[in-house]
Order: C-alpha cells, then sequence, then structure tokens
C-alpha cells in the first residue's frame, strides 16, 4: 500500500489526537486504540483514492467512534443497549486537540505497569501513528511479536485501572521521566538501524525527534525534555559522516566534520546553551553540552577536553553509570594523558557493572595506543572485538587491530 | 536485545523421556506449553521451534553451478540440537532466567547466546 505522502503525514499528525479526544470521551483506551488504528487503515485505503474530505479530523473521529462501538457490539449484547445511546458523531469534533489531551496520551502509553519494549511499541502505534507493520519492520522483529506487544500493552492498562487523564502531580515527573527514556529508546532504535541496511524501514530518528520536539513545545520550560531534544540533534548532526558506505563505524575522531549536519547543530547548540541557563540541570542536558563541545570543533584536535572532563565530572555526580565511568576516563586521558587514563582505568574495571564488558578492553586498547604500546594494545582490541555483541563494532576493532600489526612498529 | 535458547538432546535426556509414564509426558508437554505461552504472553518470544531427528538433516554443497545433497553428518552424533527459542529481552539475566525453566535446563542441556547487533557505539 503506498499512501501519498502529504496523506501520511496528515493521518499521522491527527492520529493521536483523535484517539486522546475518543479515550477522554469512553475511557476504554484499550477498544479506542484498535478503532482508531482501523480508522487510520481506512483512510489510508479512501482518501487517496477518494480526495480528502473536507474535515479530515472529524472523518477520521467518525469512523473511529463507529468501529469503536461495532467492537462493543461484537463483545456484548448487554452493552449494544447502552451503547445506542450514544450518536455516531460525537459533539466535539472540532474541540479536540487539547494541550493536555496528547500530554495524557503520552503517559498512557509509558506506563509504570509496561516493559520498556512495550511502552516504545505502543507509543509508536498510539501517539506516533505508525502501523504495526511499519513498527515490526523498524524494530527488526515479527510483526505478531509487536502486536502481541501492543495487545498485552493495552491489556495491563486496563488491569492496572488507569483512567484517561493526567496523572497527579506527585507521580508527573516520574511519569515524564519515563515519558523521556521510551523516546531516547525509539531515537537509539534508529541510531542503531542507520548503520544496518535500511531502505525500508521508518526513520525512528526523525520519529524520536518528532515527538520530542512536540513535546518540547507542549512543556517549553521543562530543562530535560529540552535537553532530549538537543541531544538528539546533536547526535543525528553526525550522522552522514558516522558510518562508510560499506557500514563501517567511523569514530568521532575520524569523521569527516564537513558531512555533519550545520543546521542541526546550530538548532541543538542554541537550545542547549539557553536550556543551561535557565532550567534546573539534569542528565540529559548533560549529555546534550557534551555532544554540543563535540560539534563545536572544527576539527578533532580542537576539540575541548577539559570542558569535556568538565562535564563528565558533574554527570557522574548527578547521574553516574558505566558508560559515563568509561567516558571520563577517556577524558582524563585526553586531558592528563594515557598513563592517567589507564590509572583511572584499571580502578574503572573494578566495577562489577563493568566486568567482563568489551569497551572496557576497547578503551584500554584506544589508551595503550596512544601511549605507544602497539602489542598491548592490538591485543585488547581483539579481545573487545570477540566480546562485542554489535557487528559494525565488531569490524571497526578488528581493522584496528590489523592496522596496528602492519605497522613497522607492531 | 536478542538471545537464542538452544536445547540439546542427548542419550541420557533420552532415556529420562523413554522412561517416563504417560501422564509424565503429559505434564512435561503442558510444561512446556505453559512456557511457551508465558513467553508470548510477556512479548517476548519471537520464534520456538523443534526440529526434527537428525538423521533428517542435509548437508547442501553448492559450488561450480552444481548442488550437491548428502546425509547430514549429524546422525551418528550423541548430543544433537532438538530444538530454540529465540527470544528479545531485557538482558543477559533475563535469558538466563527464562532458560532455566526449560525442562532440559535440569540435565544441563540448554545453552544461551547473545545475538549480534547492528548497534555501535559513538567512539
Amino acid at each position: 500500500m503506498s499512501v501519498p505522502s502529504e496523506i501520511e503525514d496528515l493521518l499521522r499528525t491527527l492520529a493521536p489526537q483523535v484517539l486522546a479526544a475518543l479515550a477522554r470521551r469512553y475511557d476504554d483506551f484499550d477498544v479506542c486504540e484498535d478503532a482508531v488504528q482501523e480508522a487510520l487503515l481506512a483512510a489510508a485505503v479512501q482518501w487517496p483514492a477518494d480526495g480528502l474530505p473536507a474535515n479530515p479530523r472529524g472523518w477520521l473521529m467518525v469512523v473511529a467512534s463507529r468501529r469503536r462501538m461495532e467492537m462493543w457490539r461484537g463483545e456484548s449484547a448487554r452493552r449494544r443497549r447502552e451503547e445506542a445511546a450514544f450518536s455516531s458523531m460525537p459533539s466535539d469534533v472540532e474541540n479536540l486537540s487539547s494541550t493536555d489531551d496528547s500530554l495524557t496520551l503520552i503517559m498512557m502509553c509509558c506506563h509504570p505497569s509496561l516493559t520498556p519494549v512495550s511502552q516504545v511499541a505502543l507509543t509508536l502505534r498510539a501517539v506516533g501513528g505508525l502501523t504495526t507493520a511499519e513498527i515490526a519492520r523498524a524494530l527488526l522483529v515479527p510483526e505478531a511479536t509487536v502486536a502481541q506487544r501492543i495487545s498485552r500493552a493495552k491489556r495491563r492498562i486496563k488491569a492496572s485501572g488507569a483512567q484517561f487523564r493526567m496523572p497527579p502531580d506527585a507521580e508527573r515527573s516520574d511519569r515524564l521521566a519515563a515519558v523521556l527514556g521510551v523516546l531516547y529508546l525509539i531515537f537509539n532504535e534508529g541510531h542503531t538501524a542507520s548503520s544496518g541496511a535500511s531502505l525500508h524501514r521508518v526513520d525512528l530518528i526523525a520519529e524520536a525527534i518528532r515527538l520530542t520536539r512536540q513535546l518540547h513545545e507542549r512543556l517549553p520550560e521543562d530543562g530535560e525534555v529540552a535537553g532530549l531534544l538537543a541531544l538528539m540533534l546533536l547526535t543525528d548532526a553526525r550522522r552522514p559522516a558516522r558510518v562508510t558506505v560499506d557500514g563501517a563505524l567511523v569514530p568521532l575522531a575520524e569523521q569527516d566534520r564537513r558531512l555533519w549536519d550545520a543546521g542541526n547543530i546550530r538548532e541543538g547548540v542554541a537550545l542547549i546553551t539557553q536550556t543551561l541557563a535557565t532550567a534546573a540541570i539534569g542528565p540529559y542536558q548533560l549529555q546534550a553540552a557534551l555532544a554540543a563541545v563535540h560539534d563545536e570543533a572544527p576539527r578533532a584536535e580542537d576539540t575541548d577536553w577539559r570542558q569535556i572532563l568538565g562535564l563528565y565530572e558533574l554527570l557522574r555526580t548527578i547521574a553516574p553509570g558505566p558508560m559515563v565511568t568509561l567516558n571520563r576516563v577517556v577524558a582524563v586521558a585526553m586531558v592528563h594523558g594515557p598513563d592517567a587514563g589507564l590509572r583511572e582505568l584499571a580502578a574503572a574495571g573494578s566495577d562489577p557493572a563493568l566486568s567482563g564488558n568489551h569497551r572496557v578492553d576497547a578503551v584500554r586498547a584506544h589508551l595503550l595506543e596512544l601511549a605507544g604500546d602497539p602489542v598491548g594494545a592490538r591485543r585488547h582490541y581483539r579481545l573487545a572485538a570477540r566480546r562485542t555483541l554489535s557487528a559494525p563494532e565488531r569490524r571497526y576493532l578488528e581493522s584496528r587491530a590489523a592496522r596496528l600489526s602492519q605497522e613497522p612498529h607492531a | 536485545m536478542k538471545y537464542l535458547i538452544l536445547i540439546y538432546s542427548n542419550p541420557k535426556s533420552r532415556e529420562v523421556w523413554d522412561g517416563f509414564s504417560r501422564d509424565q509426558r503429559a505434564a512435561g508437554l503442558r510444561e512446556y506449553e505453559a512456557l511457551h505461552e508465558s513467553m508470548v504472553a510477556s512479548g517476548e518470544l519471537i520464534v520456538s521451534e523443534a526440529l526434527a531427528d537428525p538423521s533428517l538433516a542435509k548437508r547442501v554443497t553448492a559450488r561450480d553451478g552444481r548442488t550437491i545433497v548428502t546425509d547430514g553428518p549429524y546422525a551418528e552424533a550423541k548430543e544433537h540440537l532438538a530444538g530454540f527459542f529465540l527470544l528479545e529481552c531485557a538482558g543477559m539475566e533475563r535469558a538466563l532466567e527464562q532458560a532455566a525453566r526449560i525442562p532440559e535446563a535440569a540435565l544441563g542441556l540448554v545453552e544461551v547466546r547473545p545475538i549480534m547487533a547492528l548497534d555501535g557505539w559513538d567512539i
């Protein structure tokens, strides 16, 4: 099925609005979600053939409401009598898109009773307006698996007794954190896919940025929402230089920076600069600031490593984690020399979260290479290559090891 | 993260199965069914299959435009792959937890292999 892109864009914009309006009205989120999905499929078939209806949103609302009612009838004759009271055309069609509704919708999809994979699938369908098939292709899993995740997620939401309204104030910041986590997962899935063959795949990066941008428009004062948007823009800016035509990873230091997307960098830098000056600091903002420092260096050797080290010190304080530890070690090595880095790495390697992690070997190899020990570097590149679960990373690490073997001192 | 859970069969496990009464076999199959269903319900199962007897395996050689099929070299092997689950789950710990629920795990015949992914680290 090929739907013209302007119709597809319109449907994806309207999908969450119609779903939110229906769910607020009827409070049976699971049935409403199915009904909207079917209305979208009907529109995707009819609109290209018959032309756009005069009121596309009203059209979807009517079709989804009818479909919802048919589903109820199919389920229970008793309910049929109750439903007969509703007219087919909801009266508030023109008053669908309130700010709270779309926020409520995305928070519902990231409900704490759901696993992250289910939150991702449900958010992409209910908020992103993607079909199950599109999500399956994007996530590289079978359609049946995605369908199962979505229906299970909706059953869990129903079982939890959640109603379609904004969570109470006390829960709101946790729920928003879950939403940001899901959006970042979607972005990273897309970032991942960009290193593989991805001809027929929905662009999850564009989708994650679109949804985060919408969230930022609704919550412009929230520093972490702005931070995440900036982080996505600044990371995605490097996409054209990140992978070679044959799918090999190019490390930051070797990327052709002329290929970086200057527009994304400008927007991301402006956003994070303004946010850091006004909002309470948080991990996404710090990660965006780190990405900005890299993106602003015209050449790798111009990178302001002192500033990067300072940002990792901060990040280590407010959001410690194994990757923060390792990246900080690299920054220490860039500021104070590879031997200082290797000493820090020896201490970091004793962290149980990092034991057996191939990235410790990769960083050690890199630092040994900088320290002028090609034999040790090669050994650790090989060790890291054997332990990684990432195919492009394995190729990269193997090529580093091979390059060291060819050099005269190796 | 995707993981392949491999289930092997060996003379000892076949002996155990052969020694089962009808009720014990039925209970064993129900256990498998329940396991399968719970993996479907959690959204973690991608696919699972049981493999036919290794005596039915064929080895294929395609060379110089010709295809030669021979009987698999596995017919005589004492231990062979009998089935698998492909899961997508939170991590190795969770995959191991699921693997431990497979009846053959009691005999040490279950193996978990991480699947290579396309993701990469920004280095």
